[in-house]
């Protein structure tokens, strides 16, 4: 479970700030997980209010166009002859929320008022036809709103999962391990402290019993001297009594 | 981050349209057709009044717009993802250009055959739509 590492103080200290620094970046993770749901459930709402709306706002425009028909006869292929260059164009800007960019999609129109697209029309129907591209660019406009949003939505979504994955990895992975390589480094280490201390302790007990050895040898051999001594004042003793006595006189 | 990009623009990025021939008329009376002097044009009609278009044009075409660097959304109507492109709107996974799909003239929008809205709505509701 635990990878493997040199034992010592140094590593110790450094997995310690491993997990400092693990669980501070789970809590940010956390954290920006959190605002990023946050986001996520406001664009959802959004998005599906606005198709809800998209439905009703289409068959308006379709309707439209059908009368722009009934008074202006066939314009398809007048229309599509047309088009030449877009005068609707996006613009995509980006918006950072929790460090992560977002796409927004914004219409800009080019003024073009001599654009072809306007002279149709200009024999009959011309304001039936008006009314019906003023319809279609609301639709566009609600359209490219959602659009925003639907980028927006796709683009949370994979942040979030990413997020999400790593927020996980940190909590059930990272972290774990960090501290069993910790509690592995603390355990071996106190194992090593015990056999120090072990090992001083024979030390001391060998010196101990050397000294005490040392000792007794002494105190033998003092024993010896004080013998020999004694044995010598024995043989002194023994040499003047067989000396003649003196004559005593009373 | 994740590692899929989008590119910003000052307003250089044009939407483009798939569908029948009154609702991709309708969008190019606001003025979002371009035509390059290939004749390459940013819209397709399909089924028009006489002539059935052929399904392989169709999604050429979409994959075209998609790979297209200056196309940013692009509108399907609801009838031809259905029954020409569903399976590349489902595997489609990219931020931009973004699929829209619109109701068209024949046929109501239906939200539950839209993926995307289905999955907000399954996320935000924990239901399906009906």
């Amino acid at each position: 479970m635990a990878e493997q590492v040199v034992p010592s103080r140094m590593n110790l200290a450094l997995y310690k700030a491993k997990i400092i620094s693990a669980k501070k970046g789970h809590e940010l993770l956390k954290k920006k997980c959190d605002a990023l749901k946050t986001k996520f459930r406001i664009v959802m709402v959004a998005l599906l209010e606005n198709k809800k709306f998209m439905g009703d706002e289409a068959q308006e425009a379709l309707l439209l166009i059908a009368k722009a028909q009934y008074a202006a006869g066939e314009f398809h292929q007048n229309v599509k002859d047309a088009v030449k260059r877009a005068t609707i164009r996006l613009e995509i800007s980006s918006e950072n929320i929790a460090g992560v960019m977002l796409p927004e999609v914004n219409i800009r129109e080019v003024d073009d008022s001599d654009s072809s697209m306007s002279q149709i029309g200009l024999a009959r129907g011309g304001q039936s036809i008006q009314r019906c591209r003023d319809k279609f660019k609301d639709l566009l406009m609600l359209l490219v709103k959602i659009a925003s949003y639907q980028t927006s939505f796709v683009s949370l979504d994979q942040v979030i999962k990413v997020t999400n994955r790593r927020v996980n990895a940190l909590e059930y992975v990272v972290i774990p391990r960090f501290t069993a390589t910790m509690n592995y480094i603390d355990m071996e280490l106190d194992e090593m402290s015990k056999e120090d201390f072990f090992r001083l302790k024979k030390v001391l007990d060998n010196k101990r019993k050397i000294i005490e050895k040392q000792n007794q040898e002494t105190a033998k051999r003092q024993l010896e001297v004080e013998d020999m001594n004694w044995q010598e004042r024995e043989s002194y003793d023994m040499l003047a009594e067989e000396q003649p006595d003196e004559d005593v006189f009373f | 981050m994740s590692k899929k990009t989008f590119k910003k623009s000052e307003g250089t990025s044009l939407v483009s349209i798939i569908g029948d021939e009154d609702t991709v008329t309708g969008f190019l009376l606001t003025g979002i057709g371009e035509k390059n002097i290939k004749g390459e044009t940013n819209f397709l009609y399909v089924n028009s009044l006489f002539l059935e278009t052929d399904p392989k044009l169709i999604e050429a075409t979409f994959q075209n717009f998609l790979k297209h660097p200056n196309i940013a959304v692009i509108l399907v109507t609801q009838f031809v993802a259905e029954n020409y492109l569903r399976h590349i709107i489902n595997q489609y996974d990219a931020i931009l250009p973004t699929i829209l799909e619109i109701p068209s003239k024949e046929y109501p929008y239906e939200a539950k055959k839209d993926t995307i809205i289905q999955r907000a709505h399954r996320l935000l509701y924990g239901t399906d739509i009906q």
